[in-house]
């Protein structure tokens, strides 16, 4: 297949009209202008429908009018628009609305930079706006896993009713790399019966993001804990590269799980027993095979663009068997090979002697 | 026997839960009238907002989605992007429209987005209690207001209507009021002319509807209708604010 050369911000937006999306609505900010600016030109030639929105707040719910017919739709922001759009994020999660919302993140908090930055984990996997709910959450570690994550963001999407969020970082958004446009094959999808399009002969439908009645409400949430449950059981995904049997145990994702990649590649060649694992997931997180993984581990070190938020999970995962490190930069600091590995070097010597 | 008046079919067969007084119900019946009348019940979808006014997706037998507070225009946009043969209209109270969604109602008229928007004007927050609107009128006493509306702290009440009107993408824009009949009827052709300027594709489409809260103002039904046409009618008039490309329709 053929390979193209293309930038992160604009393969995601080519995957998702490839994916079938045919709606996206908008608001510039830096890192992700290639995305609404590709879609600009290029959903209109397949019929779709690219609008530039007043505000992040507006997009997010134009997200939602389209959800709810049916369609398959998305946005793009970066951390202060993203955190505009959580009051709309809330109300697609109650209403149980299918959307993709990508995020190339960057240095926060409040305004921040535009230079890359992981430091809105938090506010992806964790809920980000009001109630109990969650997103699907996709971190992609290089432009064709952006590609590849896009298709699967609409069909996870569409399964479980459910917004994702695809949480990549401005280095993501601006690096070129060769691509295939795969098109994968998914299960076939139930019928979107529930869609909103005008009662034509039948009955009429509603789609509403609240229940004034206690027991109602709880029954929504109770339905969406069930579904979450669904998704750790079935959708945890994540990676792993290196020793089989390692002493260290690198956690990172996204643009530092290619970075702990070549890390592993460059202690292995000095002889120090490494490996990868790579969270692809990060809601659900695979708690389940990070516990198996750090068995026999003689530490875990985690390693973020932020100061210690996916270290969370991490620690939960593996539920003190393994002492866990952690090493981060923020703000658009990128932490390097020869830091990451200085740094495993101190642990073997001072933390955990082997 | 003839028949001379009955419920449109596309009302429910409902009580409404409005309080006593209250025009909610009386917007919504006409609104369901026109919609009967115009024949486009099934391919009619309505915003509803946040507020008293959410509720309309209870009463009017059309599809419904209903999001967050003053977000329907963006809603109503995504939705009619979506389905541009579809007719979509919002229903929203002044909270709703004229304070925490300013910027989507603004917006959603500036595109010319061909959408309606009903937008019930009490002069006061109903469903939270009583508070200060935007709408609410100088020196009128509310929840947080005590002392009346002083402009020096709160500024002046939002004429949301002529606001509107100077913008480029909306087509029709209108205000009235449902406290006598001959008001009603005047009413239900603006309602009728909004509907007809979206399926026509002029543009964006808003009838602002007066309406009383005797509840939080406290008042009587009739004490209501009396303040509202002595001192709501002076600082909003009615009557069409903007008409824009069609020809032959006439003011009511």
């Amino acid at each position: 297949m053929e390979k193209i050369l293309m930038r992160g911000n604009e393969a995601v937006a080519e995957a998702a009209v490839r994916a079938g999306c045919r709606l996206y609505f908008g608001y510039p900010i830096t890192p992700q202008n290639e995305i609404s600016e590709y879609l600009s030109l290029r959903l209109p030639q397949v019929g779709g429908v690219f609008l530039q929105a007043e505000s992040e707040v507006a997009a997010i719910h134009m997200v939602y009018g389209a959800a709810a017919t049916g369609a398959r739709v998305m946005t793009s922001s970066s951390g202060p628009g993203v955190s505009l759009m959580q009051e709309g994020l809330s109300c697609l999660a109650a209403a149980e609305l299918p959307c993709v919302v990508v995020n190339m993140s960057r240095g926060g908090p409040g305004v921040g930079n535009i230079q890359p930055a992981q430091s809105d984990y938090f506010q992806a996997v964790k809920g980000g706006g009001h109630g109990d709910y969650r997103l699907i959450v996709l971190a992609p570690s290089t432009v064709q896993e952006l590609v590849d994550l896009t298709y699967r963001a609409f069909y996870l999407a569409d399964k479980y009713r459910n917004p994702v969020e695809i949480l990549g970082d401005g280095m993501l958004g601006q690096m070129m790399e060769p691509v295939t446009f795969r098109e994968p094959e998914f299960p076939p999808l139930p019928p979107k019966d529930w869609a909103i399009r005008g009662k034509g002969g039948g009955h009429r439908k509603w789609i509403v993001c609240l229940d004034l009645d206690p027991k109602g409400l709880e029954e929504l949430n109770l339905k969406l804990q069930r579904k979450y449950r669904l998704l750790e059981e079935q959708e945890a995904n994540y990676d792993t590269f290196g020793d089989p049997e390692p002493e260290i145990l690198l956690v990172g994702f996204g643009t530092v799980g290619r970075i702990l990649k070549s890390v592993v590649r460059e202690g292995m060649r000095e002889g120090l027993k490494l490996a990868l694992f790579r969270p692809i997931t990060l809601f659900p997180f695979p708690r389940a095979a990070l516990f198996e993984k750090a068995k026999g581990v003689k530490g875990i070190l985690v390693v973020e663009m932020n100061l210690g938020q996916m270290l969370e999970d991490v620690e939960l995962a593996v539920r003190g068997k393994v002492p866990v490190f952690f090493l981060g930069h923020t703000g658009g600091v990128i932490p390097t090979v020869s830091e990451i590995l200085e740094h495993v070097h101190g642990l073997l010597r001072e933390e955990i002697r082997v | 026997m003839k028949v001379v008046f009955e419920r449109p079919k596309t009302l429910l067969e409902k009580p409404f839960t409005y309080c006593p007084g209250c025009h909610h119900g009386l917007a919504q019946r006409l609104i369901a009238e026109v919609i009967e009348e115009l024949d486009i019940a099934d391919r009619t979808i309505g915003v509803g907002p946040i507020g008293c006014s959410v509720y309309i997706y209870e009463f009017i037998d059309v599809d419904f989605v209903v999001g967050a507070h003053g977000r329907a225009p963006a809603i109503a946009t995504g939705i009619k992007r979506s389905l541009p043969d579809r007719i979509v209209f919002s229903y929203q109270g002044d909270g709703d429209i004229a304070a925490i969604g300013t910027a989507e109602i603004i917006h959603a008229a500036n595109r010319g987005e061909l959408i309606t928007a009903f937008f019930v004007n009490n002069a006061v927050f109903g469903m939270t209690g009583g508070q200060m609107a935007p709408t609410t009128l100088l020196g009128q006493k509310t929840k947080t207001t005590p002392l009346g509306r002083d402009p020096q702290v709160h500024g002046f009440p939002f004429r949301l209507g002529e606001c509107l009107s100077v913008l480029e993408g909306s087509a029709y824009i209108a205000r009235v009021a449902l406290t006598r009949p001959q008001f009603i009827r005047q009413a239900k052709e603006c309602i009728r002319k909004a509907f007809l300027t979206q399926m026509e594709g002029r543009g964006f489409s808003l009838v602002e509807i007066l309406s009383p809260c005797p509840t939080n103002w406290g008042m009587s039904p009739k004490e209501a209708v009396d303040w509202l046409e002595e001192k709501m009618i002076p600082y909003f008039p009615l009557g069409e604010l903007k008409v824009k490309g069609c020809d032959s329709r006439e003011a009511p």
